[in-house]
């Protein structure tokens, strides 16, 4: 077999005949490897993952996962993966676990098999002293957890995360990071991931796939995608706003300038070379620079680039936002 | 080609895992099974205690005087009048009480008769409410992750409608036990056998009734639209059948409506196991009828929810 684990071909979903949410995605995610989606909410993560995961049914294109087809062969392909949801869905009223033990039992493993591999993944994410504690006495970090072992309780050889720190505060995680990395090092399980999390995309991936309005705009590793924008960013805001677009193009090294909302995007080589030219440039002719910034190229840039906006003003789904609200609220409580 | 998960579940497999964890679920929660059970005791006490119809019918209470006919029509030599005692009347009307019973409930005391219908009600609510769990499933994320294991989507809907079945069957246990300890009277031709017959009825009706609320809860996206089909249907519904009050008694329209109502057929089948003589015939019309909705409308209510779950 190839080093494929997962390949997609046009994948495309539509919900009530005019909505796209997937729009013809091609990508291969490759055995070992962690690759993640990333994109603003409502970019169509969770739903070419509920594809991929064989909750919902493609509406053109086809998907194979282990070279299972996704629409065909279904069962097939669900009894290979773990799937660790967005939402917290760890029954409240049972125990840890017994909430794994459930699991076990969706996917028909012996009691005996259930019960050892249950302690060693309680062990594993550390919920061996919680494990008889109702599951609605556990704080966000030790639900997401929870949800982990539940995913891995079939041994998967791939495991799908939906925004698996969505909520959760930077230190649980920074665990949760953790915990994916231990997976992928010690079990060589291929993961796929989504996230809204520029910092979660750069810090786990090894390679990424920026989604936006249901079209992958570009795939890459962090570090290729990041050098591919060929330099560093200045930011500067001029004093009384004139327009110096064509004056900054003129200077040496500088690539490109894009003007925003008062302030200028120029993309230079030698960032911290150049940035001073441009300062004197502008001063030579009369105006003032009011604030200046120097950044090496984030995945925010790479994201603003291929997608013509920045992550953080993408407007949300209402629908999104109200599922995303109620497991936050779930994390906090 | 990578290997398989080495276990394959089987079908049943599912159901019971699915169904152990509602199970599991309900009986850590005594409070809402209490709840469930106080609404149906407290109608049982209040109404059907205080609904004394078959003293209604008596005239024993009430006095009565002699009464005098003018003996005009009456022959010659009898001139005068004729004097009926109170007394004797008293005795008449007394038994009158009793056999209007008899001939329109068909038993002798109300409570006996209104008892049993209350495991109607019961089947009801406990079908009804049974389809919320799902939108809460749902709307948690959990009915996805069973999705995405290899249980089918068969026994994901099959191990909800069961669970409403065996809640329903266990109220409807405690039910009837606590009706015959507040006085239900059974027929000379009851045996503990009737019960599995009682228990049979129960479980035809709940299939048709869950599966359908099922489909409908699937549907909707707020647990609130549920409880507003819900409290719109249920009271109507009980009403329009023969679990208050005789079907023959009623208008014309609503005795239209209650022949078809599932409802009825349920409570008079339990009627005759339990509380009434049993009459073979209409026992077997009775489960004939409950079997036909049962088989008609958990067909629809599964397709509806199998379409639903493999969009």
């Amino acid at each position: 077999m190839s080093e494929e684990v997962i390949r997609t071909e046009g994948l495309t979903k539509v919900f009530n005949k005019h909505l796209t949410a997937v729009d013809h995605v091609n990508f291969s995610v490759k055995q070992g490897e962690i690759f993640g989606f990333l994109g603003p909410n409502g970019a169509g993560k969770t739903t070419t993952i509920n594809m991929l995961i064989t909750i919902l049914k493609p509406t053109e294109g086809k998907a194979s996962v282990l070279g299972f087809d996704i629409a065909k062969q279904d069962n097939n392909v669900r009894n290979v993966i773990g799937v660790v949801p967005q939402e917290y869905t760890a029954d409240e009223d049972l125990t840890g676990l017994e909430n794994i033990l459930l699991c076990a039992d969706l996917y028909g493993i012996p009691r005996e098999v259930a019960k050892e591999r249950a302690m060693d993944l309680l062990k594993l994410v550390e919920l061996t002293d919680f494990k008889d504690k109702k599951v609605e006495t556990y704080s966000g970090g030790m639900r997401r957890r929870l949800e982990l072992a539940c995913g891995l309780i079939n041994r998967p050889k791939v495991l799908f995360l939906d925004e698996p720190t969505l909520g959760l505060d930077v230190q649980t995680r920074t665990a949760t990071w953790e915990y994916i990395r231990k997976l992928k090092k010690e079990f060589g399980m291929t993961l796929f991931m989504t996230t809204h999390y520029l910092e979660e995309a750069d810090a786990l991936c090894d390679r990424i796939a920026i989604i936006d309005h249901g079209k992958i705009v570009v795939v890459g590793a962090p570090e290729e995608l990041k050098h591919s924008l060929g330099g560093d960013i200045i930011t500067l805001s001029i004093k009384d706003d004139p327009d110096v677009s064509e004056l900054i193009r003129g200077i040496e090294h500088v690539k490109e300038v894009k003007k925003e909302d008062g302030s200028y995007r120029i993309k230079a080589e030698y960032g911290e070379v150049t940035a001073p030219f441009v300062i004197e440039a502008l001063r030579s002719k009369g105006y003032t620079v009011t604030k200046l910034m120097l950044t090496e190229p984030t995945l925010n840039e790479v994201y603003l680039e291929y997608t013509g906006k920045s992550m953080r003003d993408t407007e949300e789904s209402r629908e999104a936002f109200r599922a995303q609200r109620m497991t936050m609220r779930r994390a906090r409580a | 080609m990578s290997k398989l998960n080495e276990h394959h579940p089987s079908k049943l497999h599912g159901i019971w895992a699915l169904t152990k964890r509602e199970l599991k679920k309900w009986l850590k929660e005594p409070i809402i099974l209490l709840m469930a059970i106080l609404q149906p005791v407290l109608w049982m006490g209040l109404f059907g205690k205080a609904m004394n119809i078959g003293n209604m019918f008596s005239s024993s209470n009430i006095s009565i005087s002699n009464i005098v006919l003018p003996g005009v029509a009456f022959i010659p030599p009898q001139s005068g009048s004729i004097t009926i005692s109170g007394a004797a009347l008293s005795q008449m009307f007394g038994n009158l009480g009793p056999t209007i019973m008899q001939n329109i409930f068909g038993v002798e005391d109300y409570f006996s008769y209104m008892a049993v219908g209350m495991i109607s009600f019961i089947v009801l609510f406990t079908t009804m409410f049974s389809g919320m769990s799902i939108v809460w499933d749902r709307r948690l994320g959990f009915l996805n992750k069973v999705l995405s294991t290899p249980v089918s989507r068969g026994a994901i809907i099959f191990s909800k409608v069961l669970n409403a079945s065996l809640r329903a069957m266990f109220q409807a246990t405690i039910i009837l036990m606590l009706a015959v300890i507040f006085g239900l009277q059974v027929s000379s031709t009851f045996s503990v056998l009737n019960l599995l017959g009682v228990y049979a009825a129960v479980f035809l009706l709940c299939l048709g009734l869950s599966s359908v609320f099922l489909a409908v809860a699937l549907r909707s996206t707020k647990w609130e639209t549920q409880m507003a089909i819900v409290n719109l249907i249920n009271l109507p519904l009980m009403f329009a059948s023969n679990t208050f009050f005789p079907i023959s008694q009623m208008p014309d329209w609503i005795q239209a409506i209650a022949r078809v109502n599932p409802i009825s057929y349920l409570t008079d089948a339990n009627r005759q196991l339990t509380v009434l003589p049993l009459d073979a015939s209409s026992l077997m019309l009775d489960f004939a009828f409950l079997g036909v909705f049962a088989a008609v409308f958990s067909i629809i209510g599964i397709a509806l929810s199998w379409r639903y779950l493999t969009k």
